[in-house]
């Protein structure tokens, strides 16, 4: 729990791009059961930053713009979600950008429909056309460090592993990649995909993360409000946790209470 | 009169530019937030009113939806 390259604990603002950002929490637009119950958990989550796809217009019937009820209030993160070729990935953010006109994107390139997983070669050519084209890229990776590296050799303002799949809410399955990710890293590490409560979130500021980007896990809670909230407070636990350095793990037992004046 | 593909369905439509299109889609009042791509390259906002369609163009408008 050494290295803090990446700038994560200590309470300082997240800052991407050179963005300084005032939640640590990036949430999700999906699943919720109502438009009411969206924003109540988006204000109790405290987020900044959340995601939205990009999607054809329906000729038919009018839904209300996303775009209208959080774009004044929200820095609005699109998405490249269902892409599976780089030309798809690169048009789906330039048309993101046309139309909210914003240059960041959380780039997903999807490798495999059944697991999600992210193919790890295309993401790499995207992420170097995206960051050509001008575009801040919030890359959704596996957690191998040397992709990570390679991404943000190439560019990207943040690495995104994933904790495991998407709207599994398994967690993180590998904790020691994470770490090792969060602790070569010289950009911001969000965890993204995964988290299934709030211990999740935790976890992953503890190991070093600088933010955890969740959807499912609050969307599909019972009460997502509720949830949100344990999310935030999540945040905050796990990055004072690291901040103010966990004791060694022992294999044996050590008495916290004096060992001297036991009566006889 | 010509065809064009908009987002993957076959239309027969009477503009000529981008920006006729999304009036006679009756888009026009919903522009905020909307992109359009013709055959694959954005055509940006500013450029609507010039942008021309011709026969077989695919036409691509989406717009912000919820996601993760």
């Amino acid at each position: 729990m050494d290295g803090q390259t990446n700038g994560a604990p200590s309470g300082d603002r997240l800052e991407i791009a050179g963005v300084a950002l005032r939640s640590r929490l990036f949430m999700g637009t999906a699943g919720y059961p109502n438009q009411q119950v969206l924003t109540a958990a988006l204000e109790a989550g405290g987020a900044e930053v959340v995601t939205a796809a990009i999607r054809r217009i329906s000729l038919d019937a009018y839904g209300g713009s996303l775009l209208d009820v959080l774009g004044d209030r929200y820095r609005l993160l699109p998405n490249t979600s269902g892409c599976t070729t780089v030309q798809d990935a690169v048009l789906t953010a330039q048309l993101a950008r046309e139309a909210i006109g914003t240059s960041w994107v959380k780039l997903e390139l999807i490798g495999d429909r059944e697991t999600l997983y992210p193919d790890a070669e295309q993401l790499v050519t995207a992420a170097e056309a995206l960051v050509r084209d001008g575009f801040v890229v919030l890359p959704y990776c596996t957690d191998d460090p040397v992709l990570c590296r390679r991404l943000e050799d190439v560019g990207c303002a943040a690495v995104m592993p994933l904790g495991s799949p998407i709207g599994s809410g398994m967690g993180i399955l590998n904790p020691y990649n994470l770490e090792l990710i969060c602790s070569r890293a010289g950009v911001p590490v969000i965890l993204d995909a995964g988290i299934g409560t709030a211990s999740d979130v935790v976890l992953a500021m503890e190991l070093g993360c600088s933010g955890v980007l969740l959807n499912t896990a609050v969307a599909k809670a019972h009460d997502p409000v509720r949830m949100a909230a344990a999310m935030r407070h999540a945040v905050e636990a796990g990055i004072g946790a690291r901040a103010a350095g966990r004791i060694p793990r022992r294999r044996y037992a050590e008495a916290s209470s004096p060992q001297l004046g036991l009566i006889e | 009169m010509k065809k064009v593909r908009i987002n993957g369905s076959e239309e027969t439509v009477r503009a000529e530019t981008v920006a006729e299109l999304l009036r006679e889609c009756g888009l026009e009042e919903r522009a905020r937030g909307l992109a359009v791509a013709v055959n694959r390259v954005v055509v940006h906002r500013q450029e609507w009113a010039r942008a021309r369609l011709a026969e077989g163009d695919r036409v691509e408008i989406i717009r912000l939806s919820v996601g993760g």
